[in-house]
C-alpha cells in the first residue's frame, strides 16, 4: 500500500468530507422538518390530507433512493426544475430522508401516555398549545435514540450523490481511484472518515439522550 | 368560591353495540360531595368523563350550572372554543395522576395558568406555589414527578386543577393506583376541598370515604344508575340485592 498519494489529493478528500458533513447535516435537519410537519399531518388533517401524504410515504419508501436521485436531477428539468447537482442532492437526502423521519415522529408521539394529553385538554389547553408545550417535547425524547439512528443511516446514503457528481467525499475518492489505481487506499480512507463522523454523531447522540431524559426516568 | 351543579338526563353512551351508560340520571348539588360507586365496567368513570366530555355522551343532557356541555343543541356539537372555556372551571384528576413528566410540580401546576388563564409567570408560579403548599408539597415544587411518590404525584395533580379555581371537581379513583399507606394523604386534601364546599364527583373504591364525606352515594351497575342516596342509606340499609351483593364482595375481600 503506498499512501503518498494522500499529499496530492488531501485537499480535495478533505474538501469532499466538507461536502459530504455539509449534505448529511443539512440533508438530515430538513428532512426531519419535513419529517415532523408530514407526522403532525397524519395526526390532525383531515382523512383526504392524511391519504395523499400517505401516499407520498408510500412511493418514498418504496423506491431506491438512486432513482430518486435520478428522477429528480435529470427528470427535474423537464418540469423546469433545473437544480445543479449539491442543491439536488441536498433536495433528494431530505425527500429520501422524510417518510422514515416522519414515522420515526409518529411513533414517538404514540408513546406520549394519551393521560398526560387528556390532562392538558381537561384544563382548557387549545389543541395547538398541547402540541407544542406537551406532544412535541415528549415525543421528541421518545424518538430520540430512533432519530439519532437514522440520521447515521443517512450519512452512508450521501455517498450516492456521488452519481450525481455530487462532490462530497466518495466522489473525490472515486477520482483519485480513477487517476490513481489507488482504489484499496483512498476506499480505506473514505472508510476511515465514515467510521469518524459516525462514532461523533452517535456520542453526541447518546450524550443529549442521557441529557435530555435526566428528570424522566424514575429514580429509586 | 362558587360551586357548580350538574345535571345528568338521561345519558346514554355507546361503544359501537355495547352499551356504556343507559338512561343515567344524576343531580349532582354545588357544594356536596357525590361518590359513584360500584363495579368496574359498571361505567362510572365513563359517567364522570362525561361530564366534562372527556368522553362523548351519546344521547341526553349534561348540564353545568344549568349549560349544556358538548352539544349546542342536540347532535349538534359545541365549538372547541366554548368547551374549552367550560373546561376552564372543571377541575379533573386522574386515576394515572397524568402529570407532564418534563415539568416541576411547580411547573406543572402554573402550566394551565400561563397557557389556558393567560396569566404572566411570576403571577402564576406565586398562585401555583400556593397551591402546591395548600395540599402540603411546599418543599416539593421543584422536584419533576419522578421524583415524587404517588401520593406527592396525586397532590400536585390536585393543585393543579384547583390553581385554576374551578367550581367543581371530578376525581377519577383518584386512590386507586396508590399504595395503601400513600392513600391517607390524598383522602385528606380531599376532604379539606370538601369542607371548603368545593363540588366534588369521586369515582372510588374507598367506602370509608364515600361514607366519611359524601353528602350522596350513587352506585352503578352494567351501565345503570341502580340508586343515588345518602351514604348511610346506600352503604348501610341498601334496598336493592345488587348493591347488597356488591357491598357483601367489598367486605369479604376486605375482611381478615
Amino acid at each position: 500500500m503506498d499512501f503518498s498519494i494522500f499529499q496530492q489529493y488531501g485537499p480535495a478528500l478533505l474538501k469532499g468530507f466538507a461536502n459530504t458533513i455539509l449534505c448529511w447535516a443539512l440533508g438530515t435537519v430538513l428532512g426531519m422538518a419535513l419529517g415532523l410537519v408530514i407526522a403532525l399531518i397524519q395526526r390532525y388533517a383531515p382523512r383526504p390530507v392524511r391519504w395523499i401524504v400517505q401516499a407520498y410515504i408510500e412511493i418514498i419508501r418504496g423506491t431506491p433512493f438512486l432513482v430518486q436521485l435520478f428522477v429528480l436531477y435529470y427528470g427535474g428539468p423537464l418540469i423546469g426544475l433545473r437544480l445543479d447537482a449539491l442543491p439536488a442532492g441536498l433536495l433528494g437526502l431530505t425527500i429520501y430522508g422524510s417518510p422514515y423521519f416522519a414515522e420515526i415522529f409518529r411513533s414517538g408521539f404514540r408513546a406520549v401516555p394519551h393521560g398526560q394529553i387528556e390532562a392538558a385538554r381537561a384544563i382548557g389547553m387549545t389543541e395547538m398549545t398541547i402540541v407544542r408545550r406537551i406532544l412535541l417535547p415528549l415525543g421528541l425524547v421518545s424518538a430520540l435514540p430512533a432519530l439519532i439512528n437514522f440520521s447515521i443511516i443517512l450519512t452512508k446514503e450521501t455517498v450516492i450523490l456521488s452519481i450525481i457528481t455530487v462532490p462530497e467525499l466518495m466522489y473525490q475518492v472515486n477520482r483519485m481511484s480513477t487517476e490513481t489505481f489507488r482504489y484499496l487506499e483512498a476506499n480505506l480512507v473514505l472508510a476511515l472518515f465514515f467510521w469518524v463522523l459516525v462514532e461523533t454523531i452517535s456520542r453526541v447522540g447518546r450524550r443529549l439522550e442521557t441529557r435530555i431524559t435526566k428528570h424522566l426516568i424514575e429514580r429509586t | 368560591m362558587q360551586a357548580s351543579s350538574v345535571e345528568i338526563r338521561k345519558v346514554n353512551k355507546f361503544y359501537g353495540p355495547f352499551h356504556a351508560l343507559k338512561d343515567v340520571d344524576l343531580n349532582i348539588l354545588p357544594g356536596k360531595v357525590t361518590c359513584l360507586i360500584g363495579p368496574s365496567g359498571s361505567g362510572k368513570s365513563t359517567l364522570l368523563r362525561c361530564v366534562n366530555f372527556l368522553e362523548e355522551y351519546d344521547s341526553g343532557e349534561v348540564r353545568i350550572d344549568g349549560q349544556l356541555i358538548g352539544y349546542d343543541a342536540p347532535g349538534k356539537k359545541m365549538s372547541g372554543r366554548k368547551l374549552r372555556e367550560m373546561r376552564r372551571s372543571i377541575g379533573m384528576v386522574f386515576q394515572q395522576f397524568n402529570l407532564w413528566p418534563h415539568m416541576t410540580a411547580l411547573e406543572n401546576v402554573a402550566e394551565g395558568l400561563i397557557r389556558v388563564r393567560g396569566l404572566p409567570k411570576a403571577e402564576a408560579q406565586e398562585r401555583a406555589s400556593a397551591a402546591l403548599t395548600k395540599v402540603g408539597l411546599a418543599d416539593k415544587m421543584q422536584n419533576h414527578p419522578s421524583r415524587l411518590s404517588g401520593g406527592q404525584q396525586q397532590r400536585v395533580a390536585i393543585a393543579r386543577a384547583i390553581a385554576m379555581e374551578p367550581r367543581l371537581m371530578l376525581f377519577d379513583e383518584p386512590t386507586s393506583a396508590l399504595d395503601p399507606e400513600l392513600v391517607g394523604e390524598v383522602l385528606n386534601v380531599m376532604k379539606t376541598l370538601a369542607s371548603e364546599g368545593m363540588t366534588m364527583v369521586v369515582v372510588t373504591h374507598e367506602m370509608g370515604f364515600a361514607a366519611h364525606v359524601a353528602d350522596q352515594v350513587a352506585f352503578m351497575e352494567k351501565g345503570e344508575l341502580v340508586g343515588c342516596d345518602t351514604p348511610s342509606r346506600i352503604l348501610h340499609q341498601p334496598d336493592d340485592p345488587r348493591i347488597q351483593s356488591f357491598l357483601r364482595t367489598y367486605h369479604e375481600r376486605n375482611s381478615f
